[in-house]
């Protein structure tokens, strides 16, 4: 029972001292409030970024042509060997009938070209790789089996998009963890000012024997409730502002390549991980000040 | 009955300077004593020490049967609990009424309110505030204020009231008041020890005089006087 009697008023401590230094605590949730949502839009990307890179990487494909005139038999046979392949994952094959049929239908003038003359095209297999890591070299074993002219993949290209997603993952990671520091600094700071502007109350408090714990609470709890009241604005902004940005660009971010990650599956964990953040970071960065500062 | 022992006691600060040199003192339960001294005498080291605001660097200090040398920092509030202290700056909370401030440190040791009440009107009622509970620390006079102070150091109903200067920014019919109130509280029983250059209190209460000078301990006597301090 005492122990939340000291609860209770330690939290209605925290809340008064959040009013009393109205000024400090709007300045220090705005800081909250503006590097959350940094984090916020850094966790956006990178969720976006990752699905478009997974999105990617499953539809990078090995397109494989075979030579001219190769039986049923043989087609048949090498499939069976890119099938034994460590890579692989599906196939799909597509005749030279396909793809002519697939050509006419594109425009007029082809469908014309292509009736008048014996289909030129080469029979050909999709084959899909298990990891996009894998992609070359199962593109490059492919190419030594018997009857293939070709395997295609857009080699540099490709390569050059993979490397570039990770480099974009890792800043994110690097930026994501700098702001959060830069968080628990300035609520750490805040919470440095109110400690000084209370150091009387506190020197009471030690003078009548509260102990220590007691007397740490309140900041804790403070540091917590501005981690909370940065995290909501951050939070709202993030909801209203990419359910909006979904609906405007219907789902597909400049060209129909990028998919946007369905608001839903975005939002919850977003507001959850601000929370969490804002919370986290409001208590750590006051257990700093009052470790550093009370001097108890 | 001893309650502040004090054995071969130093204190020798960071920068060299020694505050208190081999002092020696025994206090009983329920004595008065006065410490005086110049400025920058040593003697409020001495009374910092009593409640632990200041650790002896040598020595043995012993309050109420707690070794304060020993005494680890997250410990020191046990020993904070049965000591009351009034400053010469009152350090009254200027945004709580005088209800607020005497309650303030029962609040935070977690006593229920329905226990608080009770002590803090006892407290107010001893130190003759009780009209003005409601009232806040700018309305009142110095005198009030130091009575406000007072209160708030016994409502815990300590073994021992340390007072450093508590007169000290008040005129002489005021400290005449304050030192009445300290007065009754010692013949209650509590233990007085109340540092002081104040020579006219000093020599109408008679009690106790242990005068200290440059950290040493030149005079103790018993209904002693400043004068006794001044002939040494």
């Amino acid at each position: 029972m005492k122990a939340i009697r000291i609860l209770r008023r330690n939290i209605s401590s925290a809340f008064k001292s959040v009013v009393r230094n109205f000024s400090l605590s709007i300045a220090s949730i705005a800081c909250t409030a503006i590097t959350l949502i940094l984090v916020a839009l850094a966790v956006v990307l990178t969720i976006n970024v990752n699905n478009f890179t997974s999105e990617l990487e499953s539809e990078l494909t090995i397109v494989t042509y075979f030579k001219e005139n190769t039986s049923e038999e043989d087609i048949n046979a090498t499939i069976e060997k890119i099938k034994a392949l460590d890579g692989y994952e599906s196939h799909e094959f597509k005749s030279k009938d396909d793809w002519k049929a697939e050509m006419q239908a594109i425009s007029s003038e082809l469908d014309t070209a292509l009736s008048y003359i014996e289909n030129p095209l080469l029979d050909s297999v999709v084959v899909k790789v298990s990891d996009a890591t894998k992609l070359s070299a199962t593109a490059k074993q492919i190419q030594k089996l018997d009857y293939i002219e070709d395997a295609k993949y857009g080699e540099g290209m490709v390569d050059e998009v993979i490397t570039i997603f990770r480099v974009v993952q890792n800043a994110m990671v690097v930026i994501v963890v700098a702001l959060i520091l830069v968080t628990a600094f300035l609520i750490s700071n805040t919470i440095k000012l109110t400690i000084f502007s209370r150091r009387n109350e506190i020197e009471i408090m030690r003078l009548v024997g509260t102990s220590n714990t007691v007397i740490r609470l309140p900041f804790i709890f403070e540091g917590f409730i501005l981690g909370v009241l940065g995290s909501i604005i951050p939070i709202i902004i993030t909801v209203y502002g990419y359910i909006l940005l979904f609906d405007h660009f219907d789902g597909h971010l400049f060209t129909n390549i990028i998919t946007l990650v369905n608001p839903a599956n975005v939002v919850i964990s977003v507001s959850i991980v601000i929370l969490v953040l804002g919370s986290i970071v409001g208590m750590f960065g006051s257990y700093r000040a009052v470790r550093k500062y009370l001097k108890i | 009955m001893k309650f502040i022992e004090i054995n071969n006691c130093y204190k020798i600060y960071k920068n060299g300077q020694t505050a208190i040199a081999d002092l020696n003192l025994e206090i009983k339960k329920g004595e008065f004593v006065f410490v005086i001294g110049a400025t920058a005498s040593g003697k409020s080291t001495l009374i910092k020490m009593l409640y632990r605001e200041e650790k002896p660097t040598k020595g043995e200090v012993i309050v109420g049967g707690i070794n304060v040398a020993k005494l680890r920092n997250s410990k020191v509030y046990k020993l904070r609990r049965r000591i009351g202290v009034v400053f010469q700056d009152f350090k009254l909370l200027p945004k709580l009424t005088v209800y607020e401030n005497v309650a303030f440190g029962l609040e935070s040791l977690g006593l229920k309110n329905e226990e608080i009440k009770p002590k803090v009107l006892k407290a107010l009622e001893k130190v003759g505030l009780k009209e003005k509970f409601r009232s806040f620390p700018n309305q009142l006079s110095g005198g009030e204020q130091q009575r406000v102070c007072i209160a708030r150091a016994i409502v815990n109903e300590p073994k021992l009231l340390i007072c450093d200067e508590p007169t000290g920014n008040l005129d002489p019919d005021t400290s005449k008041e304050i030192m009445k109130v300290i007065d009754s509280i010692n013949k209650d029983g509590t233990t007085v020890v109340m540092a002081t250059h104040d020579k006219d209190i000093v020599n109408r209460m008679k009690k106790r005089v242990i005068a200290i000078e440059n950290g040493v301990k030149i005079s103790d006597s018993l209904k002693g006087s400043y004068k006794v301090h001044e002939s040494n």
